[in-house]
This record gives structure tokens, sequence and C-alpha cells, in this order.
């Protein structure tokens, strides 16, 4: 019998068994999955969570609701793999072999790694994140009674998962303050080490523009040293003050633990493999899927199942010996909330940027592409619903794989213009 | 890909002017490149572009901010007296070197 290993069981883990589940005969394959707990929770409702959208409740559910049968889900915290043995163990010293291995544990908000971050004068009391569920609640309960001052939100340093969700946070915190009549008291500013609003520059001038029109400031370049917990001020590394009353950051996001421990990662825990099918570059027997990987690709549950639709095919073919055939592009596609129940639909890969133009949906209908439009905020809300029910489960959802140029409109982006994406 | 002339030699670069073969680099070059961006170049610069030069031949990409300090040693502080403002960027830069991903 041989066996297949499965750690993590979020997004990508999830939909890695549902696919070879069906694939692998259960007389050659025993198909284990170890993550350690219970509790999937749907992280992209933690964006919305703290302007009351959802109750935190409706954004958890249990992980076994989701696996097929036939695997076995283990509950237990991975402390080490010792891939020379090919043997994963447990921290409670449980010793599980594998013949094949996919890690899949994703990739945490870490605010221990920015000095006076987690202090626990300021930590989920005037700092918060939006990454864990109950940052995102403690952020909710604050806003609920915040008199209004200076909300700074802020990127730590890049890769973060969701990419576009710091953005979408401001964008939605300005339509937020205007409902409830306050906008005036509060002054939003965005700060980030990057050079512009995102890393794109197509996407990133559109969305810088959506910051000017917001009046939200943008304070670029910024890479934080520390923050200063007497005074409430983040400090970057060539000096520059930014004084808060409230703080919504994305803290350092880094893989798992483990992976630096066992020798398999980079300098931020994420597992070099190879970009096209996500064969560890070490180890034939080790891939890694979704957050967890190296991979220069957004990290998102998007690209996450564009990805595993394809190693699905790939590793039936790598397990019989023969050559991986389908090679993954890259492709992202997201939808931006930008406020006032509006939305913007942004599409891209390895090498393509972010295009104006429609994209296309069958049955949902063709959504404007890096352009506002009630639709696109639609698709999101229906997204939770997609989510829980089809791609989790591996059911066919209607956006293919690869990328496709169909109904985009390329080389209209002109250096310095603003990109109107109008129809 | 535009060709331009940089210290006597004739050097591919991409849209934002840094070096597109790896191959074409030099110590005049970088000079020359560091020169435009107002960079004065001391031992403890070349230490970083020599540790950027390197590491690319290995790893096949741009050591990021955080590499340079983990495995180059040098930490993101001073990387940012050295280079102001965009120490990334413009170490990539005079290194020759595509700017470091991170930024997807
Ligand atoms: C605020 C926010 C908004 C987002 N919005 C979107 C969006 O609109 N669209 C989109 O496509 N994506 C979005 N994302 C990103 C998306 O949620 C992730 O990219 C996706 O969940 C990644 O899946 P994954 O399986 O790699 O990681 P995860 O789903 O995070 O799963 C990792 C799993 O590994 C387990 N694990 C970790 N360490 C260990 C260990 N040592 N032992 C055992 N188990 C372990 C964890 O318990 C977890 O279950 C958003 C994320 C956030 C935070």
């Amino acid at each position: 019998m041989n066996k297949l290993l499965v750690l993590g069981g979020g997004t990508a883990g999830t939909m890695v068994v549902n696919k070879l589940r069906k694939k692998l005969k259960k007389t050659e394959w025993l198909i284990t999955l170890i993550d350690k707990d219970n509790r999937h929770i749907y992280q992209p409702g933690l964006l919305l969570m703290p302007f009351g959208v959802y109750k935190a409740e409706e954004l958890v559910k249990e992980r076994d609701h989701f696996f097929p049968a036939g695997i076995e889900y283990i509950t237990g915290d991975v402390s080490v793999i010792r891939p020379d043995a090919s043997e994963v163990i447990l921290e409670d010293g449980r010793i599980f072999k594998y013949d094949q291995l996919v890690i899949a544990t994703g990739t945490t908000p870490r605010p221990d790694q920015t000095p006076g971050l987690d202090d626990e004068a300021i930590w989920h009391k005037s700092a918060f994140d939006f990454y864990t569920l109950e940052g995102s609640v403690a952020l909710r309960d604050a806003l609920a009674k915040w008199p209004g001052g200076r909300m700074v939100v802020h990127i730590t340093e890049m890769p973060i998962k969701c990419p576009v969700a710091p953005l979408e946070f401001a964008f939605l915190a300005d339509a937020y303050f205007t409902e409830k009549k306050m906008r005036d008291k509060v002054e939003i500013i965005y700060v980030t080490p990057l050079e512009g609003a995102f890393t794109k520059p197509a996407c990133s001038r559109a969305l810088g523009a959506m910051l000017v029109d917001r009046k939200i400031a943008l304070e670029p370049d910024f890479m934080i040293e520390r923050v200063d917990v007497e005074s409430k001020t983040l400090i970057s590394m060539d000096e520059r003050e930014i004084p808060f009353d409230l703080l919504v950051t994305v803290p350092l996001n880094m893989g798992a633990d483990f992976i630096g421990k066992s020798g398999l990662g980079d300098d931020l825990n994420y597992v070099p493999v190879d970009k096209q099918n996500f064969l560890s570059k070490k180890y034939p027997n080790i891939f890694a899927l979704g957050d967890a990987s190296d991979i220069p690709a957004s990290k998102a549950g998007s690209v996450a199942h564009f990805a595993i639709d394809l190693f699905a095919e790939n590793f039936v073919e790598y397990v019989q010996g023969r050559e991986m055939k389908h090679n993954f592009d890259g492709h992202a596609n997201c939808f931006i909330e930008s406020g006032n129940g509006k939305g913007l639909l942004i599409d891209f890969n390895y090498t393509t940027e972010p295009l104006p133009g429609m994209f296309p949906i069958p049955v949902i209908g063709p959504m404007p592409l890096l352009k506002e439009s009630r639709l696109n905020h639609m698709g999101k809300l229906a997204f939770r619903w997609i989510y829980w029910n089809l791609l989790l489960k591996g059911r066919w959802i209607p956006i293919p794989a690869l990328m496709s140029m169909k109904g985009k409109r390329a080389a209209v982006v002109v250096e310095g213009e603003k990109v109107n994406a109008g129809h | 890909m535009p060709v331009i002339e940089v210290a006597g030699k004739q050097v591919q670069v991409n849209e934002e002017g840094f070096l597109t073969v790896y191959e074409e680099w030099s110590e005049e070059i970088a000079l020359a490149l560091a020169k435009q961006i107002e960079i004065d170049m001391t031992d403890e610069h070349w230490k970083i572009i020599k540790f950027l030069r390197e590491d690319y031949k290995t790893q096949k990409e741009t050591a990021t901010s955080r590499r340079v300090q983990t495995v180059g040693g040098v930490p993101v502080k001073e990387q940012f007296v050295l280079f102001p403002k965009k120490p990334a960027k413009k170490m990539a830069y005079i290194a020759g070197l595509p700017k470091p991903k991170g930024c997807v």
C-alpha cells in the first residue's frame, strides 16, 4: 500500500484530498491528512468581519465535514519532517511514514516578529490584525465604539496572503466611517513597504487613484523597524515616524516553523518548489501547495484552486513514472472590495499583468475587470457559498485553471495614464 | 528590450533600466549605475553587491533585503543607510539583477 500524507487541512489540503481520493485507487493508496485542529475558517470573511458583516460562527465550520470518505484524518501539531527517512513527527511524538508528502500548512501572521507590536499594552487593544479570527473580532468591537482619530492601515513586509486585502480594508473603512457620518473625524493613512498602492504597475495606478478619491493618504517605501508602545508610533528603518490612534496591521506572514526546522524552507519558511508543478527543489517525494510554497504568485485561495486542478492531474502521472504535463502559469483572480457595496475584479498570471476588460464567467455573467461595479461585489459575497459548497470539495467551478486572454483588452495601459477600463 | 551604453559598453536593459543579461555586468558598469542614482560606492556597498551577484548564481533570483540580512550579514537598517529609501531596488539595480520578488 502506498502512503500519501497531506499536512494541513485548510483550503489547499482539503481540495487536494478531495481531488486525489477520486483519482487514486483505494486499494493502492492510503491518504492521511493531519491538521492541528478541526476548525476551518473562511478567511476571506475576516476582511468583512470588522465592519459587522458576519457573525464569528458564520465563518467557522468543522474541517472533517469537507473531507471525502476513505481518508484518514488525524488531529495533531506537526513538529518536524525527516525527509531522509520519509517521516513526519508530531509534537506528541507520533510518527507517520509517507511515500509522497504534500505540505499545505499555509502562512500565518506573526506580530512577534516586529519589536513592540505584540506588546500587551497595545496588541488587540489599539493595534489589530484582521488575518486571524481573534484579531478580526477584536477589531470589530474596537471599531464599533471608536470615537475617531488617526487610523493607520499597514503592511509589514511582502509577500502576504491576499495582497489586496489591506487596500480593501482601507476602502471599506472609508465607506464605513462615511456611513456612520464620522468620516470627517477620521484620518486614514495607508502605509506600505511597496513603492505604490499595489505591486503590479497597472493595478497600482488604478488603485492609487482610488486612494486619492477617498482621501486616504499613502506612505510608500515604509519598511518598519519597530513600534514604540508608549507613544503608539510606527518607526521605519530610515527613521520615519507615523503615530496612530488605531493601527490595523498585516504582520509579517511566515510559513510554519516546522518547515524551517526541517531544513525545507527559505528565509520566511516557504518551501522552494518548481513553480510549474510544485515539486520540492530538494526532495522528489515532497510537494508544497497553497500559501506554503514559494511560487511567485499571489497567496490566495483562487490560486490554490487553479494550481490544484493541475496538480491532481500531474500527481497521477508522476506516481506512474510519467512526465508531468500540466504546467501552472500562476493564474490568480481576485475580487477587490471597494466600499459602498461595490467591488472590482482582477485577473493575472506569472507573466501577464492585470488587464482592463471583461472577464467571462459562464453562469454568473461577465464581470468588469479593474473597474468598480456592484456585480463584482455580489461575486465576492457569493464566493462564500461557492467556497463551502463547491470549491473545497473539488467540484467544478466555472473558471478555468489557466488564464485566458478572452475579453481582456491588452496593451491599453500607457505609463502615467490613469487606467480606464470603461466600455 | 532597449540597449543602452553604460561605461562605454552596450548593455540590454528593461523599461526601468535594470540590466537583463547577467553576464553583461562588470564592476565598471556597477560604478556607472551607482553614479546614476547618486550612490558613492564604498567597501560596505561592494560587500552587498558582491553578495547579491554570488547569491544569484545559485538561487537564480535576486536576494531580498531580508536575505541580505540573514545570509549576507548586513542588517536591513544598514542597507537603508547605504542605499537610502529603496535599498532592495537600488542594490539590485547596481548589481545588474532583476528587482527582487516578494511583490505579487
Ligand atoms: C483577510 C483575508 C482575506 C482573504 N481573501 C481572499 C479572497 O478574497 N480570495 C482568495 O482567493 N483568497 C483570499 N484569502 C487567502 C486565502 O484564504 C488563502 O490563500 C488560502 O486559505 C490558502 O490556503 P492554504 O491551504 O494554503 O492555507 P490555509 O487555508 O491557511 O491552511 C493551512 C492549514 O495548515 C494547518 N497547520 C499549520 N501549521 C500546522 C502544524 N504545525 N501542524 C498541523 N497543521 C498545521 C492550519 O491549521 C491550517 O488549517 C484571504 C486571506 C485572508 C487572511
